[in-house]
């Protein structure tokens, strides 16, 4: 039981040496071989370089390097395919990118082999990131290892399937408007979304500049605030990422009292729509939160109904300006044509799915002459205000607690003819990126029948991190949702 | 944008679509720029926009030379290249 373990537990044994590291990636691999051909997480495995990977760690683990000096020294933690890592597969889950082969690490993934990770395999997504499902994925989609009629979540259902079934000990993902906190929703595990610039976007394929962010899957929030250690802080080669100092996330951890902090309750989320079973269970985790000593104050966040619609602008035009590199010219597929107008037209046509041409599409329209100012323009204006909101609320309250999608995990197929049903399954967590605060997804029951996962939202400040890891940490300590196993686990 | 016409953003866009993407993306596309719209009702009167959402300025490093990758890396994933060059199609007749 192996693979079961969390990080921490992991960690003690590999010190121990009653576990190596190959043993731990073995775990891994053959949990993937006994669950994978089920949920279908993992697009590719490089098992030569993550057996060498194990192999230098052990090496490292017998000359006495300690988890103190290397927190992740031995732990096979995989991959979202938007990331990229030397000499190994980038492709986004597009067709576009197929054959792509990284020419350099993004600066998470050298983050987390100085820290003494074993980085192994390419986890499923919907392409380029766009999606709430992993239908989207050019390849296949994956499925809930709590039910597999239905999806994950997304765009990073991979990463968050991955963990659900421990096939790894953690995932690395980004979030540009819930795409790891829904996933980790939907799938009953932690999805951590740092406040914008906390963690360097070098190396990650952009979808939209001003909302990506990097961010771990994990069994436990404690998982998370040691991975978050690890990836966070300034780099030089993100011009985005802040100049702030990485604090000891794990001594936010502290005990189980939440007394003196505030959480607020937002009113304008209290809408009609929301799930009996997702409702009761996030009513029940106020409840706790307030049991834990926590006062609950009701905030209003009044832009809150024109989040999707800001999002569906500012995302999809940042995109379209993104996803313009893909031309056929240097790297990805090629479609011929007659001048190098027609093979961009040919080669975009062929490479990228209905989503994507959707969302670019979309993009170039809001962006296009006429339509500027009165689509993108407004919608920047329209962002300052929510971002307004936001802060306003965190002068009266430390946190906010919500949903963070409004139904459990959907049937495959129930969404993915109406696109724009499936946008407003990111309802309660597209404002975070917009305002660049800081978020986590962490489980907090299940709904009736079928017995699916519930996630609860925590949103903080920018730079936030210590208070809602704390939160989330005395929460799950007293109620222990994380120790559910899927049937897939 | 009731005179959204999907045939030629797809061209702005360089994305070539056949008439049956064209028919599906713009019956798609309707209700979604519809919803897009209803931020007509905000009032925006003196409001900055927000580019990102902690605007840093002239982020510079020093003006060295540093490693970079080597021609070799950057045509390996090249999908036609020849003599150190992309090869595309003829521009010029």
């Amino acid at each position: 039981m192996l693979h079961r373990l969390t990080i921490s537990q992991l960690t003690e044994r590999l010190v121990r040496r009653d576990v190596s590291a190959r043993e731990a990636l073995a775990a891994c691999l053959g949990q993937i071989e006994r669950v994978d051909g089920q949920v279908k997480a993992f697009l590719s495995i490089d098992r030569a370089d993550a057996e060498a990977q194990a192999g230098a760690a052990d090496r490292e683990l017998a000359a006495g390097i300690t988890p103190a000096e290397k927190p992740l020294l031995g732990v096979p933690i995989a991959l979202k395919d938007v990331l990229c890592h030397r000499g190994q597969p980038v492709g986004c889950a597009s067709r576009i990118l197929e054959g792509y082969i990284s020419p350099y690490d993004a600066t998470v993934v050298s983050k987390l082999q100085a820290a003494g990770a074993v980085v192994f395999g390419r986890l499923n997504m919907d392409e380029f990131a766009m999606g709430s499902s992993t239908e989207n994925s050019a390849y296949w989609t994956t499925l809930n290892p709590w039910d597999t009629t239905r999806i994950p979540g997304g765009s990073s259902g991979g990463c968050a399937a991955a963990v659900a079934s421990n096939e790894a000990f953690a995932t690395i993902g980004s979030d540009t408007g819930g795409s790891i906190r829904q996933p980790a929703a939907l799938c009953g595990c932690v999805g951590f979304k740092p406040t914008y610039g906390r963690v360097s976007r070098y190396g990650l394929v952009a979808f939209a500049s001003s909302l990506d962010q990097i961010g771990p899957f994990t069994k436990d929030v404690r998982d998370a605030a040691t991975l978050l250690g690890v990836i966070s802080g300034h780099d030089r080669r993100d011009s985005t990422s802040l100049p702030e100092p990485v604090p000891d996330y794990r001594a936010a951890l502290t005990g189980d009292s939440l007394k003196g902090l505030r959480i607020g309750v937002v009113k304008e989320f209290q809408i009609g729509g929301l799930d009996p079973g997702v409702d009761l269970a996030v009513k029940a985790a106020i409840a706790n939160l307030e049991g834990l000593g926590a006062e609950i104050v009701e905030v209003s966040l009044p832009h809150s109904d024109y989040a999707a619609a800001t999002y569906y602008i500012i995302a999809p035009a940042e995109a379209s300006a993104n996803l313009a590199r893909f031309d056929g010219i240097r790297y990805g597929l090629r479609v011929d044509g007659p001048d190098p107008f027609e093979l961009n037209c040919r080669t975009r046509g062929a490479g990228f799915g209905a989503e994507v041409k959707r969302r670019i599409i979309l993009g170039t329209s809001v962006l296009s002459s006429g339509y500027h100012d009165a689509f993108y323009l407004r919608a920047q204006k329209v962002r300052t205000l929510i971002r307004k909101d936001f802060l306003d609320a965190f002068g009266k309250v430390d946190a906010i607690v919500s949903p963070t999608a409004p139904t459990a995990a959907f049937r495959v197929g129930e969404k993915s003819s109406d696109p724009l049903q499936m946008y407003l399954s990111d309802i309660f967590t597209i404002s975070c990126n917009l305002a660049g605060i800081c978020g986590l997804s962490m489980p907090c029951g299940f709904t009736g029948s079928p017995r699916l996962p519930v996630g609860l939202q925590l949103l903080g400040r920018p730079f936030g991190e210590e208070t809602i890891l704390r939160i989330a940490h005395a929460y799950e300590q007293a109620t222990g949702w994380h120790r559910e196993i899927a049937p897939l686990g | 944008m009731s005179d959204f016409n999907i045939h030629y953003v797809a061209r702005l866009a360089r994305i070539a679509l056949t008439p049956e993407e064209e028919r599906t993306l713009g019956a798609q596309l309707d209700p979604i720029l519809g919803y897009i719209a209803k931020l007509k009702e905000v009032d925006v009167a003196g409001v900055e926009p927000t580019a990102h959402a902690f605007p840093l300025v002239n982020v510079m490093r020093p003006d060295v030379v540093e490693p970079s990758l080597t021609q070799e890396e950057v045509l390996r994933n090249a999908p036609a290249h020849a003599g150190g060059l992309f090869i595309v199609p003829k521009i010029v007749d």
